[in-house]
């Protein structure tokens, strides 16, 4: 049979951003695919040899502008386990609650832009215009719609008042009564089982053996979630990891529409347990240059996350490195276009929710 | 208004952007902003732009893609630089992987500042950015 190389990327309307696949074709039936990574590499790792360990925070943010304050999180977090430094308690609780309230939000655009991917597009402009809400909130809370920069070594740098809160809890909740008549589309729209049902189906043993992570392992049956190790409060709140057991593309889909309910329901947990009140304490900041290493891992609303901090006693780190969850997906996702339909691969290749930002950072 | 004679259309490319200014370039699309009532269409296809929306800056790999997507744009066009980013290498401007903004490649007419640029500025770049089209195009006709 004859084989086709059709290049998917650099520039491909499905991609908000560059990634190649060399898609290897017998008829409309892909064979193999070979990524090409590389278009967004900045070398922002080794910018900590440039940068102060006091700066670099705001460059981590800048990893992926999705995830941009869990990046942050995760950076102070190793600097804080090297600097032994304690966070004052109503700062891990706003770090926890602005967390999921950015879960909320990638899985809003992620939803989006999967629903653009098998073009529904009336759905992709609902999603995103709850995600302006969710981007309100943030914007009233931290002052920045996608980069927020609030994480500081040793806490937060704004509180956010009880009132405040409670309007937050309350507009979430409304939000999340509107995000049902949502889902229900996502969950029972024929069109949309057509598109998604049965395809790029990862069996449990397969995410396993390409270590998958995030609600790509939880949409084929793996109960992973790293929230579980119960670090950052995580223990404090109730909550069972979403797992679905399909492993295809709807399946993906749905652990995130469910997710998004989840994160309502633990920023409630949230805001009823953080200690109240009117100028608490919300930094503990460190003096003079760290030193030692710190490993730091996060549940970032694709998955797993890992940082490695090695810092040498002066004012600038050795070492920094992020393992995003992306990257982790992609053997997967490999394993996944091999074999399906041309007209598939979009829908495949946008239900792992790539970073590419993330990834090559 | 005068300026919307015609409907500028939008070719996006993420240079090495973080994805800030990318998704703030899609909320433009979205129901809060919807740059689509003024006719404002995002395309996939270079041949069908007339601006070429361009966020993050150079790199080593994306240079010859970068020139690519603008020699495919018909004549006349107009390039809006969206963010720190793409104006001159912004935060990352350090990095050894980023040479700088993206005028270091193509010729930039409109600049859009912010980390990550607001919808309200994308809007407003875009909307400097269909006047230097017009300009062009006069240029052309006489």
């Amino acid at each position: 049979m004859k084989r086709t190389v059709i290049p998917f990327g650099p520039q491909h309307p499905v991609l908000p951003e560059p990634i190649v696949l060399d898609l290897i074709l017998e008829d409309e039936r892909v064979v193999d695919a070979v990524p090409t990574i590389g278009y967004i590499h900045r070398g922002l790792e080794m910018m900590v040899e440039r940068v102060e360990y006091t700066e670099m925070g705001f460059v981590v943010e800048r990893i992926c502008g999705i995830c941009s304050f869990m990046h942050g999180m995760g950076y102070c977090l190793s600097l804080e386990t090297i600097m032994n430094v304690e966070v004052p308690d109503r700062a891990k609780w706003l770090r926890l609650i602005w967390a999921e309230i950015s879960r909320i939000q990638s899985h809003l655009l992620w939803l989006g832009l999967g629903a653009d991917a098998f073009g529904f597009e009336n759905l992709f402009m609902h999603c995103w215009r709850m995600r302006e809400e969710i981007l309100d909130i943030f914007e009233k809370t931290t002052g920045g719609r996608v980069i927020h920069s609030v994480n500081r070594i040793g806490g937060v740098k704004r509180d956010v008042s009880d009132a405040e809160l409670a309007a937050i809890l309350v507009r979430l909740e409304e939000l999340g009564k509107a995000f049902k008549k949502t889902a229900s589309v996502f969950a029972t729209d024929p069109s949309i089982a057509h598109r998604l049902v049965g395809v790029g189906v990862l069996s449990p043993e397969d995410a396993l053996s390409t270590a998958s992570v995030g609600p790509m392992a939880r949409a084929s049956g793996l109960a992973t979630d790293t929230r579980l190790g119960g670090a950052n409060l995580y223990d404090q709140i109730d909550f069972q990891p979403v797992v679905e057991t399909a492993g295809d593309c709807l399946a993906r889909v749905a652990v995130r529409l469910r997710e998004v309910e989840q994160s309502i329901g633990i920023i409630r947990q949230a805001i009823d347990k953080m200690p109240k009140g009117e100028g608490l304490p919300l930094e503990n900041r460190p003096r003079g240059n760290p030193a030692g290493e710190a490993f730091t891992r996060l549940e970032q609303p694709r998955g797993e996350v890992v940082y490695y901090v090695k810092a040498n006693g002066t004012k600038y780190l050795e070492r920094f490195r992020a393992r995003t969850p992306t990257f982790a997906n992609i053997p997967a996702m490999i394993q996944l276009v091999k074999g399906c339909e041309l007209a598939d691969v979009p829908n495949i290749i946008l239900t792992i929710d790539p970073c590419i930002s993330c990834t090559e950072r | 208004m005068s300026m919307f004679s015609r409907s500028p259309w939008i070719l996006h490319y993420d240079g090495s952007s973080c994805n800030g200014c990318d998704i703030e370039v899609l909320a433009c699309l979205t129901p809060l902003y919807d740059v689509e009532r003024f006719g404002v269409v995002n395309t996939g296809n270079p041949k069908h732009a007339d601006i070429f929306l361009v966020t993050g800056s150079v790199n080593e790999r994306n240079i010859d893609i970068i020139q690519n997507l603008y020699g495919q744009m018909p004549d006349p066009k107009v390039v809006v630089a969206v963010g720190a980013c793409a104006c001159s290498g912004g935060i990352f401007a350090r990095a050894y992987n980023i040479q700088g903004g993206i005028d270091k490649v193509i010729p930039v007419d409109v600049y859009v500042p912010g980390c990550a640029a607001r919808p309200e500025s994308i809007i407003d770049g875009v909307v400097q950015g269909i006047a230097a089209l017009e300009e062009k195009r006069k240029k052309r006709a006489s």
